[in-house]
């Protein structure tokens, strides 16, 4: 088993508020990673350090075994796909632009781009007819599966989800959990997915990450969590999200 | 267009010259190859003797232009010693009191050697001698007894409506009221022509005026008899640059003693009468079969004249600041003290107003009178519009779809020029929009510094009082606004991307 990433005491802090504290983490090859937690313990921020958006105040983030540096994260940014929350389209591209804007800038073949659109399409149940649409003119569901698109373009070696089915009602998140698992499955991708939800967490996740306060506070399969929490916290955070199963 | 006449601008817009005026400043050559530039000053008279000049030496078959009413006698002044102008018509009292600076009666010989070292001289005396003068309605006047100045001394109730250049000047007002001992307490400032409708309906009691002014005459005004002889003799001459060329100089020359006093008044109503002082320049010459070649500018191309300046006034104006607005617009969207300082400079710039503007980079080396100086003013008031919007449009992408872009891989120009400023278009677009027709409106004000455009005619309606002639500028300008308004919201449909509009 190979770590893709590799965290080592890696910190941030906002201002005087630290969000990460020295924290450790490898993230396996092929498998996917899902970050948990209430709301402001460092998930999200974990995320940014990994694409760049924000640079660690100390410690260090490897990528396949190389550090990331400020002057080759471009390089590193290619490789690694980001879909957020409202899924980052640009209103003023059509699904087609926003999902090609990238390989356009890298003046990949036009010919190959079209077929890998395609085949996108047909992976995210994206129907090819709304391809000429622009953002605005998309519901929320067919949002997040265009970004999903723009982010495996380039067929990245690592996939990063942020809260990506956040914003959507119950039924097209449902769908979507299971689109999701399905095409990681199938692409044997690499994925590192931010969510609060523990049940969206113990369906997609074969390693689930939970943190508080900018720690890891455990990591393990949902069974590990359930039955072999490792401290009080673990015990509340699962207990207070099983109650309305328990109704 | 009400504002920009406000007295209190206008006597600003003059102080601020006058303590701009450095003598010898702007030393340019003009180039022979170039058309003779007769210079004038803002009334009638002036006009229809620079009309004179410059016909006279068209017939002769020297090439020459009239600036038309650039002002009044420093900004003159300064654009003959710049070499901006080669002629204007100017007169020996203003010379000797304002421009000269000399309190005594000065001798020709002395005027000739002063003018000289500035490279500068004077024609002899063209007839007529135009002074300043007092005038009342007569039947007011009659009433009161007010027959001479000193009279006035009886009626400090009597409410004065003098025009900026009386007000300001040595030889004018203030130095009046010294050897009179008046002690009026009612004088407002106010434009000349303007100052006749009031005096005819009675808003004023006293105006000055200068003694060829047709309107004396129409309006039954009295002038009041000068009992001191405080006014010096005003005969009017030509000044002219030493570097003119020498049969230009004796062109010139031979209107000397040419224009007695009644003709000027004849000509100068006649300019009044019809609105036209290539006409009146006209009926010097005596012959009415030539006016059909003199004066064959038809009135639609002299609005296609007009019209074309003012969009190339306002067109390279704005063209500058898109050019430099958008990229300043940029830098100040990154914030931080530089972003502030951009956003202060184009503010405080706006807050100039408009006319001050012009008048503060006429002084300027370079600048001058000038279609330069025009298209400069325009570029720095249209700045602010376009500055502020492009920052604003930048600033209001989400920060999601900035970091998207960022997250994505490209580089710092694809997201600017494929990311952040397609999505700023909108309110590029408006900052633009706002510059341009700001800039229509504005470039009605370069016609004071002689620089064209659709504010020559509402400049000389002014002049004349003249409802017509202002709407002849003032109308085209308000159509040209509304359609460069639609141009751009045309031109919104093509520039700004669809999927920003739904």
């Amino acid at each position: 088993m190979s770590a893709l990433v590799q965290l080592v005491g890696v910190s941030k802090a906002f201002g005087d508020a630290p969000a990460v504290h020295g924290l450790d983490l490898s993230i396996d090859g092929g498998k996917t990673t899902v970050l948990i937690g209430p709301s402001g313990c460092g998930k999200s921020t974990l995320l940014r350090l990994i694409i760049g958006l924000l640079e660690p105040d100390g410690g260090q983030i490897r990528f396949n075994g190389t550090e990331l540096r400020a002057d080759k994260i471009d390089i590193v940014r290619r490789r690694v796909g980001y879909v957020i929350q409202e899924g980052g389209l640009f209103p003023h591209l059509t699904t087609r632009g926003n999902v090609l804007l990238m390989g356009r800038h890298l003046a990949r073949d036009e010919k190959e781009m079209y077929a890998r659109l395609s085949e996108l399409c047909a992976l995210t149940r994206f129907p090819e007819s709304l391809l000429d649409r622009y953002p605005l003119e998309l519901s929320g569901g067919q949002r997040q599966r265009v970004s999903l698109m723009r982010a495996l373009m380039l067929s990245p070696e690592l996939l990063l989800l942020d809260e990506p089915l956040g914003a959507l009602d119950p039924l097209v998140r449902a769908a979507l959990q299971k689109d999701l698992k399905e095409i990681f499955a199938r692409l044997q991708q690499t994925v590192l997915l931010v969510t609060h939800d523990l049940a969206e967490a113990a369906y997609l996740g074969d390693q689930i990450v939970l943190m508080n306060e900018g720690r890891i506070v455990q990591q393990g399969s949902i069974a590990d969590l359930r039955e072999r929490p490792a401290s009080n916290f673990v015990c509340d955070f699962i207990n207070a999200q099983r109650g309305l199963v328990a109704i | 267009m009400k504002a920009i006449w406000d007295p209190r601008i206008q006597e600003w817009f003059r102080r601020i010259l006058i303590l701009s005026w450095l003598p010898g400043f702007l030393i340019l050559s003009a180039s022979a190859t170039e058309p003779v530039r007769i210079g004038s000053k803002k009334f009638t008279e002036s006009y229809v003797l620079a009309e004179i000049a410059k016909e006279t030496l068209s017939d002769a078959g020297i090439s020459a232009e009239h600036r038309q009413g650039m002002g009044g006698t420093i900004i003159l002044w300064e654009a003959l010693c710049g070499g901006q102008i080669d002629a204007y018509p100017e007169y020996t009292g203003t010379l000797v009191q304002e421009i000269l600076k000399r309190s005594d009666r000065m001798h020709g010989p002395f005027i000739t050697n002063e003018l000289r070292k500035l490279g500068i001289a004077m024609t002899k005396p063209l007839g007529f001698s135009n002074t300043w003068a007092l005038v009342m309605r007569r039947n007011r006047a009659n009433e009161l007894g007010i027959r001479t100045i000193s009279d006035l001394q009886k009626h400090p109730e009597l409410k004065m409506g003098l025009t900026h250049e009386f007000l300001d000047r040595q030889d004018g007002w203030q130095s009046l009221v010294v050897a009179y001992r008046l002690s009026l307490q009612n004088v407002v400032g106010i434009d000349h022509a303007l100052g006749y409708d009031a005096l005819r309906s009675g808003q004023i009691d006293v105006k000055d005026a200068y003694s060829t002014d047709a309107k004396i005459e129409q309006y039954q005004l009295v002038v009041l008899e000068d009992d001191q002889k405080f006014f010096p003799r005003y005969d009017a001459v030509f000044l002219y640059r030493l570097s003119l060329d020498e049969n230009a100089i004796a062109l010139l020359r031979g209107l000397e003693g040419k224009i007695d006093e009644p003709t000027m008044t004849q000509l100068n109503a006649e300019a009044e009468r019809t609105k036209d002082y290539a006409q009146a320049a006209g009926l010097y010459f005596g012959s009415s079969t030539k006016s059909t070649s003199f004066f064959g500018e038809t009135r639609p191309h002299k609005l296609a004249r007009w019209i074309s300046r003012h969009l190339e006034l306002a067109g390279f104006s704005l063209l500058l600041s898109i050019i430099v607005g958008v990229p300043l617009g940029i830098w100040a969207s990154r914030g931080g003290a530089i972003g502030h300082v951009i956003l202060a400079f184009a503010g405080i710039v706006q807050t100039i107003p408009s006319l001050a503007l012009l008048a503060l980079l006429v002084p300027l080396p370079f600048f001058g009178i000038s279609v330069t100086t025009a298209i400069a003013a325009l570029f720095l008031y249209g700045l602010l519009p376009i500055v502020r919007n492009t920052a604003t449009g930048l600033q209001d992408i989400p920060r999601a779809l900035r970091e998207s872009a960022i997250a994505l891989g490209l580089n710092p120009a694809a997201r600017l020029w494929q990311i952040y400023l397609p999505m700023a278009s909108r309110s590029i677009l408006a900052g633009i929009k706002t510059s341009a027709v700001i800039n229509v409106g504005t470039a009605t004000l370069a016609a004071l510094i002689g620089a064209g455009g659709l504010g020559e005619p509402i400049l000389s309606g002014l002049n004349l009082n003249d409802h017509a002639t202002i709407l002849q500028g003032a109308i085209p300008a308000a159509v040209l606004a509304l359609l460069v308004q639609s141009f751009f919201d045309l031109l919104d449909r093509v520039l700004i991307p669809k999927g920003l509009r739904l």
